[in-house]
C-alpha cells in the first residue's frame, strides 16, 4: 500500500484593498475538493499579515488573488517579507486581472504562475501539485 | 386574458403536436435532454397561452407608466427620451480623470458616472499605509474637497447629472459635489445624480465597507433625511444587485437579495422617523444585464412588479412615484473573456439589448479589453457605439416593452417573480437582510452559486465560446490602459501641501463637532458638510468616524 501522502497546506489571500472575492473563493472550494487543506484569509490583507499567516500555518502554498491592479506592488512586497522571513520555500502563485506584459517581473521575484481569468482551477491543482515541495 | 374555451381548445391542440413530436423525437433528439436558463430555471419547448393560464393584464402587466409598472416605469419610455448613457469612469488623478470626462461628454455620452479607487472607497487619504499600491487604480484618488473641484473643472454640473459609485463614505463625497456645485454657483436643490450608498451589499458581496451595519444604516438615513429637504432631485441610494450578480448569483438571487436589502433600507428609515413618501422617491436600482437574454428582460420586468408590489402592500406608499423601480443597468463584467477579447463586442451588445429591451433607465456598456486592465479609450468608444447603434439603428426603442405578451417573456418574468419572493420570505424569516449578511447567508448563497456555475463551465456543461470551445491561438492585446505608481506620489505631495495651507483650527473644530454629532443621534450631514468645506480630508473625516462607530470585521464562510 502507498504510504499515504501529507495533505498539501494552501493559504488563499487577498492582499491590498480590492473586494473580488469570487475568483479566490472558488479557486479555494476547487483546491479543498481536490484534497487540500485551505485556509482563506479574508480580504483586505497587508503583506505583512499574509507573510505571517503564511509561516503561522505552515502553508506549502500561497495563492494570492488581486482584481485591482495593485499586484504591481503588493506581490513583489509579499515575496520580499517572505524572503525576510526566510520562508522562500513556499511556493506562491497569482491571479486576478493582470496584464500579460506585468508576468516577467512578477515572476523574476519569485512568483512562480500568474494565472489569468478562464483559467480551469484542474490547471492550479496541478501545477500546485506538481511544484510544491513538502 | 383568454377564455376557458379558447384555453381548452388549446389544451387539446397542444396534446395532440406533444404526441407527435414526441415520435419524431424518438428518431431526432433534441440538443439536451433538459433546456434551462442561465440560472437553472428550466426552458420548455415551447410556450402558448396556457403557460400563464392566471394571467390578468391589468393586474400583472398594466399599461407603460402604471402600476405594477411591469411595462416600463414611464408612459413613453424611450419614445420620450432614450435611456441615459453612462460610461463608469475614472482613474489616476483628478486631472487625467477629468480629461476622460469631456472626452465621453464629447462622444454623446449624455451622465457622468464615477468611478473612485479603493482607498477613497474605503476612506483612506492616499499617504495611508492600507492605500499603498491602490491609489488611482480602479478609479480617480480623491482625498479633499480640492480633488473634487478638479475632477468636475471646466464640466457644469448644472448641465450633466452624475453617478458616484461610493459607499462607505458616500455621505462625505455627496458633500465634496455640493461643495463644488456651489463653487460653480449651483444651488443644491438643482442637483442631478445618484450615490450608490448601499452598504449592505458591501458586506455580502463588494467589499468596500468601513463601519458595523447599525451606525452604516444611521448614515444612509441620514443622507434619505438630508437629500429630501435639500437635494430633492438627487437619487440618495442606488440598491444594487450589479455585485451580487458578479460575485456569483443567480438571477433570481440577484433580484431578491436586492429587494431584501431595500427593504432593510425602508424598514430603517421608517424606524428612523421618515415618512415614507417623503424619501422613497429618491431610490433607485442597479442591475446586471447577463448572458441570458430573455431571463434578463423577464429578471427587469419581475424586479419592478415585485417593487411596485412591496412598496404598495407591505409599506403603505401612496405616492406613484414611491412605487417605480427605476434603474441602472451595467453588463456583466464577469462573462468577459480574456481569450479572443473581440467577441467581448458581441458580448456587451446582446446584454445591452436585454437592458434596453427590460426598460433600463441608464446603461453602462463594457469595454471589450476589461478582462486585462481598466478599459483604454479607443475600447470605450466602441462600447458607447453600442448603445448609440441600438438607440438609434436598431429600432427597438420606438415601442415600450416590445416583448410584452411574449409567451415565454411573460411565463418567465412569473418564475422568476416568484421564486424571488420565496427567498425574500426566508430573509423576513431571519429577521431581515442585515441578520441575513451579519449570519454569512447571502454570501453563502452566492459562493455556492458561482462555484457550481465554475464547474459547469468546466465540466463542458455551458459553453464559453473561445474559452473551452471554439478556442485559438491568443494574442496578448496592445493599448492598454496603464495607472503607474507615481499616481501615489502626486497625491501625497498634494495632501502636504493642502494640510499646509488649510485653516488647520478650522479643521479641528469641523472634526470634533462631527465626533461629537456621531456619538449622538442628530443628522451626520451637516457636520460632515462643514468639514469638507474646511478641507478636511475624506481620510480624517472617516477617521473622526471610525473612532466612534468601530469598524466591521467579515464574517468567514469558507
Amino acid at each position: 500500500m502507498p504510504v499515504a501522502k501529507k495533505k498539501i497546506r494552501v493559504l488563499g489571500a487577498k492582499p491590498g484593498l480590492d473586494g473580488h472575492d469570487r475568483g479566490i473563493k472558488v479557486i479555494c472550494c476547487a483546491l479543498r475538493d481536490a484534497g487540500m487543506e485551505v485556509i482563506y484569509t479574508g480580504l483586505r490583507q497587508t503583506p505583512e499579515q499574509i507573510v505571517q499567516a503564511a509561516i503561522q500555518e505552515g502553508v506549502d502554498v500561497i495563492a494570492m488573488s488581486v482584481l485591482s491592479g495593485a499586484h504591481d506592488y503588493l506581490f513583489p512586497k509579499v515575496m520580499e517579507l517572505l524572503k525576510k522571513a526566510g520562508a522562500s520555500d513556499i511556493l506562491v502563485i497569482g491571479g486576478g486581472i493582470i496584464p500579460e506584459e506585468d508576468v516577467p517581473s512578477l515572476k523574476d521575484v519569485g512568483i512562480q504562475a500568474v494565472f489569468g481569468p478562464g483559467t480551469p482551477t484542474m490547471d492550479i491543482v496541478r501545477f500546485i501539485e506538481e511544484n510544491v515541495s513538502q | 386574458m383568454y377564455d376557458a374555451k379558447k384555453l381548452k381548445e388549446i389544451e387539446k391542440s397542444l396534446a395532440a403536436w406533444a404526441k407527435k413530436t414526441l415520435e419524431i423525437l424518438d428518431k431526432r433528439p433534441e440538443r439536451e435532454e433538459r433546456f434551462e436558463t442561465l440560472s437553472g430555471i428550466p426552458v420548455e419547448r415551447v410556450y402558448t397561452p396556457l403557460s400563464t393560464p392566471e394571467s390578468d393584464y391589468m393586474k400583472d402587466l398594466g399599461l407603460p407608466g402604471s402600476y405594477p409598472y411591469t411595462r416600463g416605469v414611464q408612459p413613453t419610455m424611450y419614445r420620450g427620451r432614450l435611456w441615459t448613457m453612462r460610461q463608469y469612469a475614472g482613474f489616476a488623478s483628478a486631472e487625467a480623470s477629468n480629461k476622460r470626462y469631456k472626452y465621453l461628454l464629447e462622444q454623446g455620452q449624455t451622465g457622468l458616472s464615477v468611478a473612485f479607487d479603493l482607498p477613497t472607497q474605503i476612506g483612506y487619504d492616499s499617504d495611508h499605509p492600507m492605500a499603498r499600491g491602490e491609489v488611482g487604480k480602479v478609479g480617480v484618488a480623491i482625498d479633499s474637497l480640492r480633488d473634487m473641484e478638479a475632477l468636475f473643472d471646466g464640466i457644469p454640473l448644472s448641465k450633466v447629472s452624475t453617478s458616484m459609485t461610493i459607499n462607505a463614505p458616500a455621505a462625505i463625497l455627496l458633500a465634496m459635489y455640493v461643495q463644488t456645485a456651489a463653487g460653480q454657483g449651483l444651488d443644491s436643490e438643482k442637483l442631478k445624480g445618484t450615490i450608490q450608498n448601499d452598504i449592505l451589499k458591501e458586506y455580502a458581496a463588494r467589499g468596500t465597507y468601513i463601519f458595523p451595519p447599525a451606525p452604516s444604516m444611521r448614515i444612509i438615513t441620514d443622507i434619505f433625511a438630508f437629500c429630501s429637504g435639500n437635494i430633492p432631485m438627487w437619487n440618495t441610494i442606488s440598491i444594487s444587485g450589479y455585485h451580487i450578480r458578479e460575485a456569483g448569483s443567480t438571477a433570481v438571487q440577484e433580484i431578491a437579495f436586492t429587494l431584501a436589502n431595500g427593504i432593510a433600507y425602508v424598514e430603517a428609515a421608517l424606524e428612523a422617523g421618515l415618512k415614507i413618501d417623503d424619501f422613497a422617491p429618491r431610490l433607485s436600482f442597479f442591475f446586471n444585464a447577463h448572458l441570458d437574454f430573455f431571463e434578463e428582460i423577464a429578471k427587469f420586468r419581475a424586479a419592478r412588479r415585485l417593487w411596485a408590489i412591496i412598496m404598495k402592500e407591505r409599506f403603505g406608499a401612496k405616492s406613484p412615484k414611491s412605487l417605480m423601480l427605476r434603474f441602472h443597468t451595467q453588463t456583466a463584467g464577469c462573462t468577459l473573456t480574456a481569450q479572443q477579447p473581440q467577441n467581448n463586442v458581441t458580448r456587451v451588445t446582446l446584454q445591452a439589448l436585454a437592458a434596453v429591451l427590460g426598460g433600463t433607465q441608464s446603461l453602462h456598456t463594457n469595454s471589450m479589453d476589461e478582462a486585462f486592465s481598466l478599459p483604454s479609450e479607443e475600447a470605450v468608444q466602441t462600447a458607447l457605439r453600442t448603445q448609440q447603434l441600438i438607440a438609434y439603428e436598431s429600432g427597438v426603442a420606438n415601442t415600450v416593452d416590445p416583448l410584452g405578451g411574449s409567451f415565454y417573456v411573460e411565463r418567465m418574468t412569473k418564475e422568476i417573480e416568484e421564486s424571488a419572493q420565496t427567498y425574500i420570505d426566508e430573509i423576513d424569516e431571519m429577521g431581515g437582510a442585515v441578520t441575513a449578511v451579519e449570519q454569512g447567508y447571502i454570501q453563502k448563497e452566492i459562493q455556492e452559486s458561482a462555484y457550481a456555475y465554475q464547474k459547469a463551465v468546466e465540466e463542458g456543461h455551458r459553453i464559453v465560446v473561445g474559452l473551452n470551445k471554439f478556442q485559438d491561438e491568443e494574442v496578448p492585446p496592445k493599448n492598454l490602459l496603464r495607472v503607474d505608481l507615481g499616481v501615489t506620489e502626486s497625491q501625497v505631495a498634494k495632501l502636504k501641501q493642502l494640510k499646509a495651507e488649510r485653516d488647520n483650527i478650522a479643521v479641528d473644530s469641523a472634526i470634533g463637532k462631527l465626533k461629537k454629532c456621531a456619538q449622538g443621534s442628530d443628522n451626520l450631514m451637516p457636520p460632515i458638510m462643514e468639514a469638507v468645506k474646511s478641507y478636511a480630508t475624506l481620510g480624517e473625516i472617516c477617521d473622526a468616524l471610525r473612532e466612534v462607530f468601530g469598524e466591521y470585521t467579515a464574517v468567514s464562510t469558507l
